[in-house]
């Protein structure tokens, strides 16, 4: 049963066409990768889940109909995104960022007990927390703007290019994590990446965009033999 | 050695006020870009409402805490009514929209209440209070303690309420306190809200020393750019230390230069916005602007 699905998806900035009828899905408890180089409308498609782009067509989260509500909504029924650049609130410390993370839930009370959880995942956080978050490494905001979605507990976890500008060391890191996360807590994840072969590494189905459209799609596995795929997103 | 030590008090209780003034500037200031030309008058119209509250019978301190809460109210209402519409077009267009607050404010309390300077009480004792051999106005404490309390009221509901942390969130990074399921829009209405307040109790705390009348505002709320440039519009606290420094400067010019005496006082005023502006545009306490473009 899909989690997330979506049909016939278009999204645009202003006059533009970006997004030219997508059809994807995340299964429940999944892994869902999205490819694609710069400008493929990666980005846009997490956007568009969230309800941060105008769009047409359908989304539907465990079959509710999700576009065109509210993106304060559309967190409230379960969705985190770490978006591109990481929205870190620089001026706030690092414990403030994580309890905003939990803003939109009702069980204020398990808050103490989930701060404990994303600092195990993160124990950096731990010795950070009250720093402020304008402090901390790209690596560091990296793990804290993961850290923040999951003190929503979220259903569905978007995560945009979360291997951008940090050192093979700590993307491992994170996507350690992620695999974590995913198998722990249940949490399915739509994950949208340039680093083709770590993100089909991790996921199980994978779509692969160019210029707003869906070229090819399938298993992760088959993706990575497919040969086009190979030449053009993992260079050998 | 007396006269300048009532001067410093008497500036702390006059720059408290525009420490006040200048706070509810910065929150709009911070959380929208906007600097609300109208803040002065909405704390003036937030008087008369005391006042008329007061003249019905009401207690002092039972008008005071009514008048917050109706300020606090209108403040709301004035942000989803009159700015919501405008929020994305362009600076300029919501400047002329605060003027034309500004105007409509200052004219509905001229039409309801009459341009005639009418007296407003102080809660605080008439007789002065000796401490040792200086001799300080009742009313100057007690506007200090006032502004205190406030500040301090602020500041916890800021840093330790979750509203507070999530008004402050929606004020740094709108996109991803949305992402956190942050309504924003309601944080700025709240946020007008709280400014209101704030201003209200400027306003009720200066209407003594300067009488009640539509225009009372119009100085204060010049000393309150000077002492938010001063502090630098980016900083609360700094804000406040602008209004306070001002006040006592403001005082002490007055009494010691000669030529400046109480005609020339307000002159000062823009004497420190301009040389701050010259020297140190960002203010003591403020950062300088940095955008990505």
């Amino acid at each position: 049963m899909a989690l997330l699905e979506a049909a016939a998806l278009e999204a645009r900035y202003g006059p533009t066409l970006v997004l030219h009828g997508l059809d994807f899905a995340v299964e429940e408890g999944g892994i869902t990768t999205i490819l694609g180089a710069n400008g493929a409308g990666k980005t846009t498609t997490l956007r568009a889940v969230c309800g941060l782009v105008r769009t047409a067509g359908e989304i539907r989260l465990a079959g509710r109909r999700i576009d065109g509500r509210p993106t304060e909504d559309i967190v409230r029924l379960g969705v985190a995104h770490v978006p591109e650049g990481r929205g870190t609130f620089m001026e706030l410390t690092v414990e403030e960022n994580l309890r905003l993370g939990a803003y939109a839930r009702r069980d204020r009370g398990a808050v103490a007990g989930d701060l404990e959880r994303v600092y195990r995942y993160f124990p950096v956080l731990r010795e950070r927390r009250r720093q402020l978050a304008g402090t901390l490494s790209g690596g560091e905001q990296q793990m804290l703007a993961v850290a923040r979605a999951l003190m929503a507990r979220p259903r569905l976890l978007l995560l945009d290019e979360p291997s951008l500008g940090l050192a093979p060391l700590v993307v491992q890191e994170i996507f350690r994590i992620v695999r974590a996360i995913n198998r722990e807590d249940g949490v399915s994840v739509l994950l949208v990446e340039q680093n083709a072969a770590i993100a089909l590494d991790l996921a199980d189905r994978a779509y692969l965009l160019e210029t707003g459209r869906v070229v090819r799609s399938g298993a992760a596995a088959d993706l990575r033999r497919d040969d086009a795929v190979r030449r053009a997103y993992l260079g050998y | 050695m007396e006269t300048f030590l009532q001067q410093v008090v008497s500036g702390l209780a006059t720059g408290g006020i525009y420490g006040s003034l200048a706070l509810a500037l910065v929150m709009i200031y911070q959380a929208t870009d906007v600097v609300n030309y109208a803040q002065g008058e909405m704390a003036m119209f937030s008087t008369y409402l005391a006042w008329t509250l007061i003249n019905a019978g009401a207690p002092y301190w039972a008008a005071f805490l009514a008048t917050l809460v109706i300020a606090f109210a209108g403040g709301l209402l004035i942000e989803r009514v009159v700015i919501r519409p405008v929020e994305n077009a362009p600076i300029l267009t919501i400047v002329i929209v605060c003027i034309g607050l500004l105007v409509i404010l200052n004219s509905l309390a001229g039409w309801i209440y009459s341009y005639i300077q009418k007296p407003f009480p102080s809660p605080f004792p008439s007789r002065p209070i000796r401490i040792g051999s200086i001799v300080f106005g009742a009313h100057d404490l007690g506007a200090i303690g006032v502004t205190l309390v406030v500040l301090l009221l602020l500041y916890l509901f800021f840093r330790h309420t979750t509203l507070g942390l999530a008004m402050r969130a929606a004020a740094q990074n709108p996109v991803s306190s949305r992402l956190c399921g942050i309504r924003v829009g309601w944080m700025l209405a709240v946020g007008w809200g709280l400014a209101a307040a704030v201003g209200a109790v400027a306003g009720m705390m200066v209407a003594p020393i300067v009488f009640l009348d539509p225009n009372m505002m119009a100085g204060i709320l010049i000393y309150a750019f000077a002492s938010a440039t001063l502090g630098g519009f980016t900083s609360p606290g700094g804000a406040v230390v602008g209004g306070l420094v001002v006040g006592v400067v403001e005082n002490l010019a007055g009494t010691y230069v000669t030529f400046i005496g109480t005609e020339l006082k307000l002159t000062t005023a823009l004497a420190v916005i301009l040389v701050v502006l010259l020297v140190k545009p960002s203010g003591l306490f403020g950062r300088a602007a940095v955008r990505r473009v």
